[in-house]
């Protein structure tokens, strides 16, 4: 017998299941108890950049919208840095750079509003498109899935990604690129998430 | 010197899966191509950050956060209460816990939840707190009940509390649930029963810790959390910002 390595293991996932507004988005549960909910404010009064605001839906194997999904939005600020320690560079005061959205109970649509990212360091010395890293979470999902939210209108950035480039079916990178419009003068992204079938989005094992 | 790098691979053998049919809403709910495995850069490594002016120092009180004056839920008190550790046994100090359940009949204050047994006017069923220097949490709570859920006909979900964690990273956060020592509608649960490993099963599973109660007023169930542990560049050639 050889030694036993001594490391414990993580804590298993289990789905967040049909109530996680209770916990994560108490007032859309149909209550007020907390101050403050977190994550409704993702860039800030003061984050430079471009107004943003995204909108989208989380489209099940049937085709169908999902109604009870929550989404978690992680990303750097105009400067490509991330709001720690290890991001890469100062923040504007506030700026907080996570967020949290939750689908409408009966159109299955999210938005958030947010700024549009810089370009980040990638592993080595290659820059990272912007991009938006997404956490989804909801009834029948057991773990929560990653992907990447990246822009259509940054194509040059994009072709260079490392990370969009490890994706070998190239037809499936366009899966991860959320496309701009204008909505009211303002810029507006839909990126629809597909969990399974057809188009079906990349999701990532970070 | 050594300085932190990559988080260790997820284990996806202590995970559940994604399809897992007999939890039925996964069918649908599942990808079917495999996950696109991807090294970490600043963006998995980094994640946000909570401090004491984002909650309040009530928040992880379930007994008192959401009564009329002079009131209190009913049910089982219980003290819900570990410590968020790495897989290096290191604590997680200062990470936001959040917590969500059921009322100690069962019933979700949730504008979908339909069940007949009655919601506690003097309870919400959600808490949240910060992590301290050692990675310790506690909150105080009534012992949720089991209720029944639309998957095969007679179905019925374990006492459980669902549990939110950060960590320092982003791709250390977690969702996941804990159930009660001792409860036979653990081994039948079909949401318990996605997890393949019996250790992990065991590992969800909040152990009576009778030192922790306090007489006369509240038991006790002891849960630890473990999230994903970091390496540490030994020998590796890469410019900084990985």
């Amino acid at each position: 017998m050889a030694q036993k390595l001594a490391y414990l293991k993580e804590t298993a996932s289990q789905t967040a299941g049909p109530y996680v507004h209770i916990g994560l988005a108490p007032g859309a549960a149909g209550f007020d108890i907390y101050e403050q909910e977190l994550g409704h404010d993702i860039a800030g009064p003061n984050a430079k950049g471009e107004r943003i605001r995204i909108a989208g839906r989380v489209i099940d194997g049937m085709g169908a919208p999902i109604k009870d999904v929550l989404i978690e939005v992680w990303q750097a600020n105009t400067d490509g840095h991330y709001a720690h320690p290890e991001g890469g560079g100062p923040v504007e005061d506030a700026f907080r750079g996570w967020g949290r959205v939750i689908s409408d109970f009966e159109t299955g649509e999210w938005s958030f509003e947010t700024v549009k990212p810089g370009k980040t360091q990638g592993r080595n010395t290659a820059m990272q498109a912007p991009h938006l890293n997404l956490w989804i979470v909801a009834r029948g999902i057991n773990v929560g899935l990653n992907t990447r939210l990246y822009f259509s209108d940054e194509p040059e950035a994009n072709a260079a990604d490392p990370v969009l480039n490890l994706i070998e079916w190239e037809h499936r990178r366009a899966t991860l690129i959320a496309t701009r419009s204008e909505e009211g003068g303002a810029p507006l992204y839909r990126f629809d998430i597909r969990l399974q079938g057809e188009d079906e989005t990349v999701f990532f094992d970070v | 010197m050594s300085r932190p790098a990559d988080y260790y691979m997820r284990n996806r053998a202590i995970h559940p899966p994604a399809f897992t049919p007999d939890y039925k809403t996964s069918v649908a709910r599942s990808p079917r191509y495999a996950l696109i495995s991807l090294e970490n850069t600043v963006s998995e490594i980094t994640g946000p950050r909570f401090g004491h002016n984002d909650i309040d120092p009530g928040d992880n009180d379930l007994l008192t956060n959401y009564v009329q004056a002079g009131e209190s839920p009913i049910g089982e008190r219980i003290i819900l209460h570990g410590r968020v550790l790495d897989e290096n046994a290191r604590p997680v100090p200062e990470t936001l816990v959040e917590i969500w359940q059921a009322n100690a009949g069962g019933r979700y204050r949730h504008k979908k939840d339909t069940y007949l047994a009655p919601i506690d006017p003097n309870f919400g069923g959600c808490g949240r707190t910060l992590t301290d220097e050692n990675g310790y949490y506690c909150f105080r709570t009534v012992k949720p009940g089991a209720y029944p859920w639309r998957n095969m006909v007679n179905n019925w979900r374990p006492a459980h509390i669902h549990l939110s964690v950060f960590g320092s990273g982003f791709v250390q956060r977690l969702i996941t649930q804990c159930y009660f020592e001792g409860d036979p509608l653990i081994p039948i649960c079909p949401i318990v029963q996605t997890i393949p490993d019996p250790d992990a099963i065991e590992q969800l599973t909040a152990t009576l810790d009778l030192n922790a109660t306090i007489p006369l007023d509240s038991i006790a169930y002891k849960f630890d959390i473990v999230l994903r542990g970091r390496r540490s560049t030994l020998f590796e050639n890469r410019p900084e910002g990985n």
